[in-house]
Formats: C-alpha cells, structure tokens, sequence
C-alpha cells in the first residue's frame, strides 16, 4: 500500500489566478499504512497480538498522561527554555515539532493563517510562485479514497540537503536544529528549492513592503519556516502551535527532542510516530502521528 | 582692456559663492544617550550591525545593543501623518547621513525601516507585539560592547 501526498491545485482565488497550472509534483510517497484495520489484513496472527497490545498500551498511557498532555497543549509547559541573551544556542537542545495529524481538523486553516501574520507573509494568490512557510496537505489513500489533512513546512532535518547544495553558506543549520536561511549571504540561486524533498522553500520574486521588525524577508532570497526562531530565542513557541492550541485541537506540539522529560520527547517516545521520506536519511525534527 | 580684463577674473573669482550643502543633522534618539558615543556611532555603526548580525543569525544572540530594530525604534522620526516615516522619506533618520554621503543603504530592503505599528484591539487597548524590542540603550552594553571589540581585533580592523 502506498500513500501519496498532494499538494491542492486550486486556491482561493478559484481558477481566475491560474494556480490550477501549478506544478503539483508529488512531493512524498510514504509507505505507511493510514489505518491499521485495513493494513492488517495480510498479516500473521502474532503481529496482530502484538498490534494489539501495542493500541492497549498507548490507551492505557493516555489516560495516565492526560494531565500533562492537556497543559503541554497550550504551549506552556516548555516555556521554561528561554536562554540568557548573550548566549549562543547549543547543540544540548535539538527543536522539534510533533503534529498529530487525527486531531487535524478538515478544512482548518489556522497554523496557516498564524504563519503568515507572524511573518509578514501575505495570502498567497499563485500557489505556484508565491511564499508558503507552510501549508495544509489533503493526503488520500488511492486505493480505499480514505483523506486526511496534515500540516507541512520544513522539516529542519539534521541532514538539511539545502545545506548541503548551498553554494555560499547562507543555507545553514542551527547548533539547536533550526534550519534557516541567511538572507545576507544568499544569493537567489534557489539550488537548495530543488534539492529540498519536501518543496519546503519559497523564492520572493518580488520586492517586499512593511515587513514585520523581527522577521526581515526581502526580494532575491530564498525563504522557509523559521521555526519563528525569534519567538523561540525569547522563549516562545512558534505561531502556528499556539493557533492550534488556541482553535482546541491542539493537533500541534513543540519542544525539545534531546531533553527526555519534555512532552515532545515523552509522546515520541511512547506513541509509533512517522517522519515523512525518513527512508531518505534526512533525520527530520518534524514527527508525525497518524499518517 | 587690461583692467576691463583684470575686473573680469576678479569678478569670476569673488563673485559666485562655492556651493556647500549643509551638514546632515540626524534626527536625535529618544534618552539620554546612545549606546555608545557620538564619535564613535558616526565611524562604527556599520561594524557594530554586522558583528551583531552575525551573532544573532546564525548564533540566536539577541542582546539589545546593537540590534538594528533598536535604532530604528529609537531614532524614529514622525511624519506629516504622525507615523513614523518609512526609508522612502528623505527624513529618515539613516537617509539623513547616507543621502549625504553618496552611501547606498540596502537594508532595508528586507528589514523594516520603522517600528511595528500599534494595533488598536476591540477593548480599545494598544497592543503590541510581546516580542516587541523596547531598543532602551544600556541593557547589557558592555558586554556587546567588548565582544564587538574582541570581533574587531581578531578581524584586523
């Protein structure tokens, strides 16, 4: 069985903006199963027992979980991360994000929505063209027709092949995870757009007015999800997991993956998570529950 | 002729003044003082901004010296509409200096020229951003200060 993500052909605008012609290519296809009734079928009476037992454990660690997971999912129970100004960021923390796609309601919008009012990213009329830090993905089982919605952005891989193609060092990974652009140094070849798996970059074709102060993005460079790194240096959370929390889905989750006791840490640690094209080596700090 | 000439040179020399444009006066900041001296800002500005811009990018040092946002904020200067003007006015306070100069300035063509404008909320309160840099000079300056040294040093100059 495969899964295949793809990328909606049609925008708000409807079919006036052309965005119908975008180059949809499909960015992933992922061999995980989407649900587990289907996908056990085929398989041995022991891996259904252990199956079994697996969902009976996760069950019963929800419940003693609960308390926590209810106050983390507000965003607050990290916000005890903010280091002292003047100190660089270390390799001790690696930032991560956990996004449970089976509390991501259909249709919602609002991680969107928050990223681009944080940033300064105005809505975006040409999907093709036009800077998205993150999107919504309609993701469909072709062979039962079965949809889910899940949030995509960068996957701040510790492997960042963006990093690894840049030609003069702008493209660069955080000693803490974060991968993120140097606007000073890049020089708009957009190399890393095409050796990013996950179509995660944009490129601002033209020049921009009233950006945010914390968030200068200009013309000629190319961009991705900052993970608002500078919500996180103060000790924030970013702007699309504080959204989600507040619509109640709380689909989203940030935190530090190095640090055993964070609430990220604990869930991945003790539900079966997916990182999308994990088969690639890119070791993404994005994990995913339910796709 | 020769003092119809003499008169001429005479009057070519003494009569048309030399043209000099008056020097900049930049806006002044809010406070007492900068973060650091007059003399020193007005040949040093430049390293302090890509010291700190380097530490901020690609290290997450976020102190408040020289941080680009704080000048902007405190050497705001407010236009006909009371707004803080944009890098578009020639009364800003970086185009001040710069125009005079002959020094393009393309910072701003990613950053922003003049602090995050105040939101009014349904209450009626002022909102700003909580992340919002307050740009006071003198937290934490010596510090910056003496690590921009250190950079400038191990840079030779």
């Amino acid at each position: 069985m495969s899964m295949k993500f793809e990328f909606p052909e049609t925008c708000s605008e409807g079919a006036a903006c052309g965005c119908a012609e975008s180059d949809a290519r499909p960015v992933a296809v992922a061999p995980a199963p989407t649900d587990v009734e289907h996908a056990t079928v085929n398989v041995d009476p022991v891996e259904v027992g252990r199956r079994w037992f697996l969902k009976a454990s996760a069950a019963f660690t929800t419940t003693i979980l609960a308390p926590g997971v209810t106050l983390m999912a507000f965003g607050e129970a990290d916000s005890a991360h903010a280091k002292p100004a003047d100190q660089p960021v270390s390799a001790k923390q690696r930032w991560g994000l956990l996004i449970d796609a089976g509390k991501c309601e259909q249709g919602c919008k609002a991680c969107v929505t928050a990223c681009n009012e944080e940033n300064g990213i105005a809505t975006p009329k040409n999907l093709a063209t036009d800077a998205q830090w993150i999107r919504t993905l309609q993701v469909k089982n072709p062979e039962n027709g079965s949809t889910f919605q899940m949030p995509f952005m960068c996957q701040h891989c510790s492997e960042p092949p963006c990093v690894d193609v840049c030609p003069t060092g702008a493209s660069f990974r955080r000693a803490d995870g974060i991968v993120l652009v140097d606007r000073h140094i890049c020089i708009g070849c957009r190399y890393c757009m095409m050796a990013c798996p996950y179509k995660a970059r944009s490129f601002v074709h033209e020049p921009l007015h009233d950006q945010k102060p914390e968030v200068p993005r200009g013309k000629g460079c190319v961009e991705s999800c900052t993970m608002c790194v500078h919500r996180v240096d103060e000790g924030g959370t970013p702007a699309c997991v504080e959204a989600c929390a507040k619509t109640g889905n709380a689909a989203m989750i940030f935190g530090d993956l190095h640090d055993p006791n964070s609430e990220i840490a604990k869930r991945i640690a003790t539900y079966r998570t997916t990182r999308v094209r994990a088969d690639l080596g890119t070791d993404p700090g994005v994990f995913y529950q339910n796709i | 002729m020769a003092v119809a000439f003499l008169a001429t040179v005479l009057a070519s020399v003494v009569v048309v003044p030399p043209v000099v444009a008056e020097p900049p006066q930049p806006a002044k900041g809010r406070g007492d003082k900068c973060v650091m001296p007059t003399d020193w800002m007005r040949r040093n500005h430049m390293k302090g901004l890509i010291h700190h811009r380097r530490e901020a990018v690609h290290e997450g040092i976020r102190t408040p010296t020289f941080d680009l946002n704080g000048c902007i904020d405190c050497h705001q200067v407010k236009g006909d509409d009371g707004k803080p003007v944009k890098i578009s006015s020639p009364k800003h306070f970086c185009r001040t200096c710069h125009d005079y100069a002959g020094v393009r300035l393309d910072c701003f063509e990613c950053h922003a020229s003049r602090p995050e404008q105040k939101t009014e909320t349904t209450t009626g309160q002022l909102e700003r951003s909580p992340h919002h840099h307050t740009g006071l000079p003198g937290h934490g300056g010596e510090g910056d200060v003496a690590a921009l040294n250190r950079y400038l040093e191990g840079a030779g100059k």
